[in-house]
């Protein structure tokens, strides 16, 4: 049985070795470099590094973003995954669509449709102009850069799952006299909670890292409107390296912290049948 | 039964949820515009605090570190007021579209006239007659472009023609979005100009030049980390002021500054844009910030971050650093706006260059 498609213990070695130092060279071997370029000068000036006030700006202005635009998504992807896998409704594909488009679509264009938008020459631009108000090369422009590149991540995680589990549940509930919102809260939201805090970490995580989009709408403004990647950038690109790998190693533990938890999610969840309790 | 219910269901319930998550998307976004508005659009003119917005170009973040404190310094003296200047650096263009696009830069301080013309004939943020309201052209120092090649010069690299020999390579930004890089593409226009004799003879030049370019980065600044950090390539057409800097502070020892026979004289200048400044009641402290880049405090500050001093007794002091040599000056292109027309706009020489690269 075995014999015809498994490969031979030789061959299953040489591939676990193989898919190991492939792990080691591209994977391992440059997150310990951010870690020992980080130390490199010392832990005071890695210390330094970290508190001092751009570096401070940085970081809280990351958090706020993070703050800001994973509750929005949670918040949208909870609904549109709901609306999308419970009940059928017209342009119901081209929802589906819409919701995947922020992955098709590069950063840097992501970016530049606020600027189109709500640029000083953008369609927006002269009303906002008129009433004072700041979006682009401001928090606000890069709350939405951020928000819209996270869109899909709950989203996505939730339509699979809540496409498998069915409308049974629901059904049931609502043919006991459940209402609309107590069928959500008590039968839907529990049956989805894993799949859930899995879509919240990926979503937070990349809001975080976001460069590509934010670069666009930031304006690079020391202490006011950088995020973390970008105040990287910065230190980097003024030969400061010690420092610039201190802040990315901030970004590098984020992303192990986050690969932590997902695999105890991804534990829980096995354990409970893909979220059923 | 389970199923009209649904259908029921279908219609109200997700539909709310759905208007509801977007009303919240929005309340969210229209809060937060709602706090910028009000902390920026505050006049202040009688502030204790003031702040400052400059938007320049890539090399010059260790130079207006220093003066923002000389400057803060002098205005707390003499106004009892005091005053942060922010900072925001990027490629000349670049930061040109970002202050078009609505960046609130209250002076610009940029790599070429051309990228704050652009700012006045795009917006009415600033008199298009800019350039005159300031001594010297509105440019407070001057500088070259000048090559930087590894220690001991292993390719023998002393003139622009040595740059196109085989097997060499070259690091320049690109002209599209940094300044320095057009400085650098009309420095080596100038020479092939000067050795061929025509401007078919230049750009036959430039064109193997380009050949030999193995990244264009988007910034100055960009360009510099890829020679001296990753190791890229032979030579770096660099600013003056930027090859000293990698010269001196970042690699002692690993570079050598190479001088050629001919170069572009470049005048990085400064503006108030004075659209910004008046919304923000920062005319005042705007142009004093840039008016004080002229005096001898600044422009010893500015010959020590290697950048070529317009006043004349700091200059003769530095005179031993900044070698002399033969320098064209924009005006033999016509000035910028026709050097940028010709060279750089969409379907330029520049353009044509790069596709015959390509092809």
């Amino acid at each position: 049985m075995a014999g015809t498609l498994a490969p031979s213990r030789t061959g299953r070695v040489v591939l676990m070795v193989l898919a190991f130092a492939f792990l080691a060279l591209f994977i391992v071997a440059p997150l310990v470099a951010v870690f020992v370029e980080a130390l490199s000068k010392g832990i005071a000036t890695y210390g330094a590094a970290l508190v001092e006030p751009d570096a401070l700006s940085a970081i809280k202005l990351t958090l706020l973003v993070a703050a800001i635009s994973v509750p929005l998504n949670v918040l949208f992807g909870l609904a549109a995954s709901w609306a999308i896998t419970k009940f059928d409704f017209p342009a119901k594909n081209l929802l589906i669509t819409l919701i995947d488009l922020p992955f098709s679509v590069s950063p840097v264009v992501a970016g530049l449709i606020y600027v189109l938008l709500f640029g000083a020459q953008g369609w927006l631009g002269p009303w906002l102009e008129a009433h004072n108000v700041q979006i682009i090369f401001a928090v606000p422009g890069i709350v939405l850069a951020t928000t819209f590149i996270t869109f899909p991540f709950v989203a996505r995680e939730l339509i699979p799952l809540m496409e498998e589990q069915g409308r049974d549940d629901e059904e049931a509930a609502i043919s006991l006299g459940a209402s609309g919102w107590q069928a959500f809260r008590k039968v839907t939201l529990p049956n989805v909670r894993w799949a859930l805090l899995y879509g919240v970490l990926l979503c937070n995580a990349r809001a975080m890292g976001e460069f590509g989009a934010v670069s666009v709408v930031s304006g690079h403004i020391r202490g006011k409107t950088n995020t973390m990647p970008l105040h990287v950038e910065i230190l980097y690109n003024e030969y400061n390296f010690a420092a610039a790998f201190a802040v990315a190693s901030l970004l590098a533990l984020l992303a192990l912290a986050t690969l932590a938890l997902k695999s105890i999610l991804e534990w829980r969840y096995g354990v409970h049948g893909k979220g059923h309790p | 039964m389970a199923r009209i219910i649904n259908k029921a269901a279908g219609t109200e319930v997700p539909r709310r949820r759905v208007v509801a998550g977007l009303l919240a998307t929005a309340a969210g976004v229209a809060m937060l515009a709602g706090c910028t508005s009000k902390s920026d659009a505050g006049n202040q003119a009688g502030a204790a605090t003031i702040q400052l917005l400059n938007v320049s170009y890539d090399p010059t973040r260790e130079l207006y570190k220093d003066i923002n404190t000389a400057f803060a310094k002098q205005w707390q003296a003499q106004h009892g007021q005091s005053v942060t200047i922010d900072m925001s650096h990027g490629g000349s263009g670049k930061q040109s579209r970002a202050v078009i696009d609505g960046l609130g830069a209250d002076v610009v301080t940029l790599a070429l006239a051309y990228d704050i013309d652009a700012i006045a004939q795009k917006t009415k943020l600033l008199d298009p007659n800019w350039q005159s309201r300031l001594p010297d052209n509105s440019a407070p120092y001057t500088s070259t472009i000048v090559f930087l090649v590894r220690k001991g010069n292993p390719k023998g690299i002393h003139d622009w023609g040595d740059l196109v020999k085989p097997g060499v390579q070259v690091i320049t930004p690109n002209p599209k979005t940094s300044g320095g890089a057009r400085w650098n593409f009309l420095a080596a226009w100038a020479y092939g100009k000067k050795v061929g004799g025509s401007d078919a003879a230049a750009q036959k030049y430039v064109s193997r030049l380009f050949a030999q370019v193995p990244v264009l980065d988007s910034g100055a600044r960009g360009a510099t980390t890829t020679f001296t950090e990753r190791g890229i390539g032979d030579v770096l057409l660099a600013w003056e002021n930027e090859a000293f800097l990698a010269q001196n502070e970042l690699g002692k020892g690993k570079f050598d500054i190479v001088v050629p026979s001919i170069s572009i004289l470049a005048e990085p200048p400064v503006a108030v844009i004075d659209g910004n400044a008046a919304k923000h009641g920062t005319n005042a402290v705007a142009t004093a910030y840039l008016k004080f880049l002229y005096t001898p405090q600044a422009q010893e500050l500015i010959a020590r971050h290697y950048y070529r001093p317009r006043d004349p007794q700091v200059a003769a002091k530095y005179g031993n650093l900044f070698p002399r040599l033969d320098l064209v000056t924009i005006k033999d292109f016509g000035g910028w706006q026709a050097a940028q027309a010709r060279y750089f706009a969409d379907g330029g020489v520049f353009d044509q260059i790069e596709a015959g690269i390509h092809h």
